[in-house]
């Protein structure tokens, strides 16, 4: 036991204790403690193992910067993977679950490992395991690696949502960006001010500081007050992740008591960045062992904990900020060394000091006992905290594609060009010392307003980077166990450049993104190569800034909340009917009404009977109105429309401007200067912006309006011998006899008194109304026309029995029975191309070679030569002719028999047109079956029974 | 999120727009004369460039096509301009 | 100095204290000519090196590359090879690749960790039975490995899946290819380069090709930042600007440039074995050998060369992922980025001679290059050794648009690539 909880002090509520465990023994702690306070506070060193080598890990930090201890989290009936301890909350009843160790961090069976290091360096796994092959390997190199374990059995949270306007985001609580929120509000804007910690203050937590004669606690209380009467908004727990395109940030906020994490979309004129800065380690043998900690680590624990990380303590640095941390530490108990690399450093009285040394390895097997300095002076020691220098926290700076200038005084990348609505101060600019960072606040922000007044030392520093000559195994980055003898191999064998170094040694690429691990890699790097620093240069920032749950960014959407179907207006009177729903086109449907699929045969049967009842309401009813109209659709459509009279329908096709068939319907002529578009349910959207985009751009002057009048009506279709019947019976007022009602003719009707439109076109091949009303009033119809259907022996059926009566009478589906190569004349409509003479969409690309290919594959129905039953769809038409065996075509749609003796199917087939009567090989799953090739209609193809 | 403004709703977030298109690709009128690699560049052939661009958008909310400048590296991008130039009253 | 690869040279070096290991690839100054110049130096610009040197005997080859090597989309892809497509054109271009890549660790002495551990392409609908069932059918024709997978077999894959009630996405099945899988993207890359090296191919990094020359209207090389480079042939293949390039050349593709977003949550242990991919959602995904979770979906709304990820998508992408994968919520996301990729009207490659004679291109790949990289790198190799059309490229040639004839995947199978 070296560290050890001091009796008072801290900001944790020693009334209110609490017990959680960690690989299975019981961790004591209190309220306000962070798991990493709690664990160091019981004395335990090894808490993990490292990625690679399964080294024995401490503590390194004491925030997000933390490279080496995470755990998976119990907490009831939630569980939480791969938490990083120095940043989750201590609460009681949690067990945590060390991650990648077996079974425990102290008790790794997996140690062994490190002992074979020396063979398995940077990137070894592409050297060896290809012999048999990698498969042979790869199934247990996956199980060692991965950091924590899923509960598979589990989901996770719903993560929450919002969207935020606001004149400022300030990120960073420090005191820097509580002095910048508070200039800002006072100047007028809106600010939201944002910081990861439990609370607002950031390095005025745990470092000493005077403000405006304030104590740093003084003035934090000042602050706050100030803020809150200015009404700044405050988000803690709060992480700016990233900067997006247009200037939106991205933060997500966790909450305490269990309630699942927020990601906040928020879109400011400006982004302030007051993130501060990251303690790096320092270079020397051993820097790994625990007990090695960041020296700001070791202050945050002390003052913020009130935990003393050591007993016998060696303060190593090589700037000005190490005496702070040894005074700080000697004054609570400990006996303190300070080592620093500055030849300049004042003795401190009750500290030893050694001025102008660096530490050239730590002692110690499995944690540290002391270290050995570059003079050879021995210092016996359980806790070295070590400070290398300051790196700003330009994560988003960077995001948002600002230039990093190399600063040789301060040995830090700055913010190096100005970047529109995003503003660095303090420590992330590079001012590290308080002073100097207010006094840069009213420029920087572009605002008169009073600094905080503080007195302090200017930063200084002593460059002390990775040699390549050091002896020993020197860390660079803790988790993915990249040494300074893994920077040489990469540039040894040439990955020089700074993403090669990344890839190639994998430097950086851990969960904790290389925050203290980067810059003394490239630094090495730049040595070895005789390159400096700037010009290796650093990889590509990339959110987000720490890992972020993927349950913010999925948010509630799921389940039904994605991608919503649409819901028909009936849908109580289908499910009253006790109908199956299917998705079709975007739209929940009827697909049959009884509990099985022998109902879907049954009411195709019935519809051909007597009368069926469906519910066409998703088809399109785009309505295109004025005195140009008919010309527009000319151009649009493949067959001519203007000669169309007032009252009359077509069936035509709209091809998309390479000559694929995009859509098929009916066009329905209302007067001589209204249409509508009866397009494919599915397509109602791309149809509507097919024809804005082509009114727009081409018939810009002219008198066309198009509205999209789908969703206002419902449409419901009656078809059979005895439709004309079940209308009249249900009460609908309108004149039926086939001589001032034709077959593709629409004409007004009105049922008690509500005015309708009935349209007849057939996709059954029956005669057919499709009866369009106000959909608000429809239900009342749907049930008047039921009711009248059954008493005729019909009722509703469902989509999939239309589906089969469309089939035999060989009527297609576009999408199901055309593909995306589709030309109008492949389905056997040939006559506009010959004889249309004026420009329409898509006329150019039916000239091309590849639409005038005679063996293209051709729209025909199928029936079974084999006496087995319907054929399958998907199945294809092969030709074992030839080097190889080929395809010609496939089957789009298959159904039983229901009117026709056989099966009947459709298909796509190379020159099928020409082959009617054929009999083909079909290959499906491996299995073949014969087919004859037949018309696509193959029910009444006179056309008896539409009375037309 | 990016937003772009079209000139009739003002500043709308991404995904209520539908990119058109490059601005000022012609179509080729007369079928019967356009030649094959003339109509091939129309339908498939794109300027694509890196940096400035003008380009079609469509507002899906609204249904108006505009025009907008648009920078394909920074993102940045202009105000919406409608497609007709303002009709002059004579 | 080592140079070759084995885990008896690892053994050798660990004694060593590894300091035996020769460069990887060597980087010498650019010559003024060269018979053959390959404008990337990606994986397909790499392979394309690998192969003139291997296949056809030509040495005197430099790689340029504006950047670093495998920094584009080869550095940035998630890393998929299969080869389940619909029609025999692709089949026979994607199967050539997959072949390839089966022998490729051990023909380059360099692990490119190819990882054949099968690729679900799920069905949601019985209509997207229908249409696996068409796609199935293809491949088997076609002379590819292809299974129709049903519930079950689904269950056995992906035990993982949201098979509950309220499943947006239920599994009925899909399309299984056992041969797909994953290899390490950074591996091919380097493995190409040294290979290539080694055959004395000039890999020159940090060298941006300013202008093409041209002479006689004829391409005689390039112009860069560090001068002129003559050669007789010039290869293109630079995803994500071939654009750019072909400006520079005189001409236009049938292109846009858009960012294609890709993610990794942070690693945890082995949860998911092989790849997946859902038409309904638009999100892929798979498990790398480091346990991280790699994340694909859909294309940015709008042509961009500014590759870094955007919101809107990644939550679409995320939000599908978490629908298949009700426990990834437990997972955070540790990094996302995007690549420019090329987009193609058919979303199938562009191998052939440019407008500019003696200009040779290799684009086009939109989203999935990365499984064509031993493909290209072979098909381009004997587009600039012979300059004449390896007959597994012909019908991918850019005058496929002229004519109408395009190999549109989605349109055959409904699916997108």
């Amino acid at each position: 036991m070296t560290a050890r909880r001091l009796p008072h002090g801290g900001e944790i509520d020693r009334s209110r204790p609490l017990r959680f465990s960690f690989d299975g023994r019981e961790i004591h702690g209190f309220d306000g403690d962070t798991l990493a306070s709690a664990l160091l506070a019981s004395g335990e060193r090894v808490l993990g193992r490292s990625f690679k080598y399964r080294r024995a890990r401490g503590l390194f930090g004491a925030g997000v910067e933390e490279p080496n201890i995470y755990a998976d989290v119990t907490d009831g009936d939630q569980f939480r993977v791969n938490q990083r301890v120095t940043t989750e909350a201590a609460a009681n009843g949690l067990r945590l679950q060390s991650t990648n160790t077996s079974p425990t961090a102290t008790g790794d069976r997996m140690g062994f490992i490190d002992a074979f290091s020396r063979f398995i360096p940077s990137a070894f796994y592409y050297k060896t395991f290809m012999w048999p092959n990698w498969h042979l390997f790869e199934p247990r190199i996956r199980e060692m690696a991965g950091l924590g374990r899923l509960d598979t059995t589990k989901s996770g949270p719903i993560g929450d949502q919002i969207n935020h306007f606001c004149d400022v985001v300030v990120v960073g609580a420090g005191p820097v960006g509580i002095a910048a929120a508070i200039m800002l509000a006072e100047a007028g804007q809106s600010v939201l001010l944002v910081d990861e910690g439990s609370r607002i203050g950031g390095s005025l937590l745990h470092r000493t500081a005077v403000i405006d004669d304030l104590t740093a606690a003084g003035w934090l209380a000042q602050a706050s007050e100030r803020l809150r009467d200015l009404g700044v908004q405050i988000l803690s727990r709060t992480t700016a992740f990233g900067i997006y395109d247009h200037g939106l940030i991205g933060l997500n906020q966790k909450h305490v008591c269990g309630r699942p994490d927020t990601l906040w979309r928020v879109r400011p004129d400006q982004s302030v960045l007051a993130t501060g800065a990251i303690d790096r380690p320092l270079p020397f043998a051993k820097n790994d062992l625990p007990g090695i900690m960041s020296a700001q680590a070791g202050l945050t624990y002390l003052r913020r904990y009130a935990v003393l990380p050591g007993q016998r303590i060696v303060v190593a640095t090589n700037n000005n900020t190490g005496a702070e941390v040894a005074q700080a530490m000697a004054a609570a108990g400990a006996k303190v060394t300070l080592v620093t690399l500055r030849a300049e450093a004042e003795p401190l009285p009750g500290i030893a000091l050694h001025a102008g040394r660096r530490i050239e390895g730590a002692l110690g097997r499995r944690e540290v006992a002391g270290v050995v300095l570059d003079d050879g002076t021995r210092i016996d020691a359980d806790c070295v905290l070590v400070s290398g220098g300051f790196t700003p926290t330009i994560h988003l700076y960077a995001q948002a594609k600002g230039k990093l200038r190399w600063d040789d005084a301060m040995l830090a990348f700055v913010p190096g060009s100005s970047v529109e609505g995003v503003t660095v101060v303090g420590g992330a600019a590079g001012q590290f010392a308080l002073a100097e960072a207010f006094h840069a606040l009213p420029v920087a922000l572009k605002l008169q307003a009073i600094v905080p007044i503080t007195a302090g030392v200017p930063y200084a520093i002593t460059p002390a980077w990775p040699d390549p000559g050091q002896k020993g195994r020197i860390w660079v980055d803790y988790q993915h166990d990249v040494t300074t003898k893994d920077i040489g191999l990469a540039a040894r064998e040439n990955f020089i450049s700074v993403e090669h170094l990344k890839r190639y040694t994998t430097l950086g690429m851990a969960t904790d993104q290389g925050k203290t691990s980067n810059l003394n890699g490239l630094a090495l790097m730049g040595q070895i190569t005789g390159r400096t620093i700037p010009e290796v240069g650093t990889t590509t920032y990339r959110p987000p800034f720490v890992p972020v749950p993927i349950t913010s960014f999925g948010g509630p959407r799921g389940a039904e909340l994605m991608n919503p179907v649409r819901r028909l207006a009936l849908e109580v009177q289908h499910r009253a009917e006790g109908a199956i729903f299917g998705e079709y086109g975007g739209w929940l449907r009827p697909a049959h009404y009884g509990q099985n699929d022998a109902a879907i045969v049954a009411e195709a049967g019935m519809a051909r009977r007597t009368v069926g009842l469906y519910d066409a309401s998703p088809l399109g009813k785009i309505e295109v109105i004025g005195p140009d109209a008919a010309g527009f659709l000319d151009f649009i459509y493949y067959n001519t429309v203007s000669t169309l009279k007032a009252g009359g329908c077509r069936y035509g096709f709209i091809l998309s401007e390479n000559g694929i068939v995009y859509d098929d319907g009916v066009l329905v002529r209302l007067d001589d200067n209204r249409f509508i578009v009866s397009c494919s349910s599915s397509h109602v959207p791309g149809v509507h912006a097919l024809l804005e985009e082509w009114r727009q751009d081409r018939f810009p002057d002219k008198r066309i309006h198009i509205h999209n009048a789908t969703a206002e009506t419902a449409t419901i279709a009656v078809s059979g011998p005895l439709a004309v019947d079940v209308i009249k019976a249900a009460g609908v007022d309108a004149v039926l006899d086939d001589l001032s009602f034709p077959h593709m003719t629409t004409r007004w009707g009105a049922w008690g008194g509500i005015p309708l439109r009935l349209t007849r076109v057939s996709f059954t091949g029956d005669r057919s109304y499709e009866i369009s009303i106000r959909q608000d009033l429809a239900a009342d119809l749907w049930d008047a026309l039921r009711d009248a259907a059954r008493a005729a022996g019909g009722g509703p059926i469902g989509i999939e029995a239309v589906m089969i009566l469309r089939a035999e009478k060989g009527f297609i589906v576009i999408g199901k029975d055309s593909d995306g190569m589709t030309r109008p004349m492949d389905l056997g409509v040939i006559g506009p191309l010959r004889n249309k003479k004026a420009e329409f969409l898509g006329k150019r690309s039916l000239l091309q070679d590849e639409a005038q290919r005679p063996d293209r594959n051709c729209l025909v129905g199928l029936q079974p030569a084999d006496g087995a039953g319907p054929l399958p769809v998907g199945a294809h038409g092969i030709d074992q002719n030839g080097p190889a065996l080929h395809s010609i075509g496939y089957i789009t749609s298959s159904y039983p028999a229901v009117s026709t003796e056989s099966p009947v199917a459709l298909a796509l087939i190379k020159r099928g047109a020409e082959r009617h009567g054929e009999i083909i090989m079909l290959q499906h799953l491996g299995k073949t079956r014969m087919a004859r090739i037949t018309h696509p209609c193959t029910f009444d193809p006179d056309g008896d029974r539409l009375h037309a | 999120m990016q937003t772009f403004s079209c000139p009739f709703c003002g500043s709308r977030p991404e995904y209520e727009f539908h990119f058109g298109g490059d601005a000022g690709n012609e179509r080729p009128e007369g079928f019967a004369t356009v030649a094959a690699p003339v109509w091939a560049e129309y339908l498939h052939f794109r300027n694509n460039p890196k940096g400035d661009t003008q380009e079609v958008w469509l507002h899906m909310t609204c249904g108006e096509l505009f025009v907008m400048d648009r920078n394909t590296v920074t993102m940045a991008a202009g105000p919406g301009q409608p497609i007709l130039p303002p009709k002059v009253t004579p | 100095m080592t140079t070759t690869y084995s885990a008896l040279s690892l053994l050798k070096e660990g004694f060593n204290g590894q300091k035996g290991w020769a460069k990887a690839w060597t980087s010498p100054e650019p010559k003024s000519r060269y018979d053959i110049v390959v404008v990337g130096g990606g994986g397909h610009g790499l392979a394309t090196a690998y192969y003139l040197a291997k296949n056809h005997g030509i040495r005197n080859i430099a790689v340029i590359e504006k950047g670093w090597l495998g920094g584009g989309n080869t550095g940035r892809n998630t890393t998929i090879v299969r080869s389940n497509y619909f029609f025999p054109e692709s089949v026979r271009l994607y199967d050539l690749s997959l072949k390839l890549y089966e022998t490729l660790s051990r023909e380059l002495n360099y692990n490119i960790m190819l990882s054949q551990r099968g690729m679900i392409s799920l069905a949601h609908t019985p209509a997207e039975m229908e249409m696996s069932a068409r796609v199935v059918n293809a491949m088997q024709i076609n002379g590819t490995d292809a299974e129709l997978y049903g519930p079950e077999d689904v269950r056995r894959v992906l035990p993982i899946y949201n098979f509950g009630q309220r499943s947006r996405y239920p599994a009925l099945g899909g399309i299984w290819q056992g041969r797909a899988g994953t290899a390490r993207h950074d591996a091919v890359a380097w493995g190409y380069a040294r290979a290539a090296s080694k055959l004395g191919v000039d890999i020159i990094q940090q060298c941006e090709v300013t202008d093409f020359i041209v002479e006689g209207g004829r391409c005689r090389g390039i112009r860069t930042n560090r001068g002129d480079i003559r050669a007789d042939r010039v290869g293109l293949a630079v995803a994500g600007h071939s654009s750019v390039m072909a400006a520079k050349a005189g001409f236009r593709l049938p292109i846009l440039s858009y960012a294609l977003q890709a993610c990794v949550s942070e690693p945890v242990k082995p949860v998911l074995n092989t790849v997946v991919v859902s038409p309904g959602t638009g999100t892929y995904a798979s498990q790398s050998d480091k346990g991280e979770i790699v994340i694909g979906g859909g294309l940015d709304r709008m042509p961009s060369y500014g590759q870094r990820g955007n919101l809107p998508v990644l939550e679409t992408v995320l939000s599908g992922l978490l629908e298949m994968f009700p426990a990834f919520r437990q997972l955070k996301l540790m990094r996302q980025w995007a690549g420019i990729v090329d987009v193609v009207p058919d979303s199938s490659p562009i191998i052939g001679e440019s407008p500019l004679p003696g200009l040779f291109l290799n684009c086009g790949w939109g989203t999935g290059g990365f499984k064509a990289i031993p493909a290209g790198g072979t098909l381009l190799a004997h587009l600039l050794a012979t300059g004449q059309h390896h007959d597994i490229s012909r019908p991918f040639d850019l005058d496929r648009f002229a004519r109408g004839r395009l190999i549109d995947e989605a349109a055959g199978s409904g699916i997108a690539h």
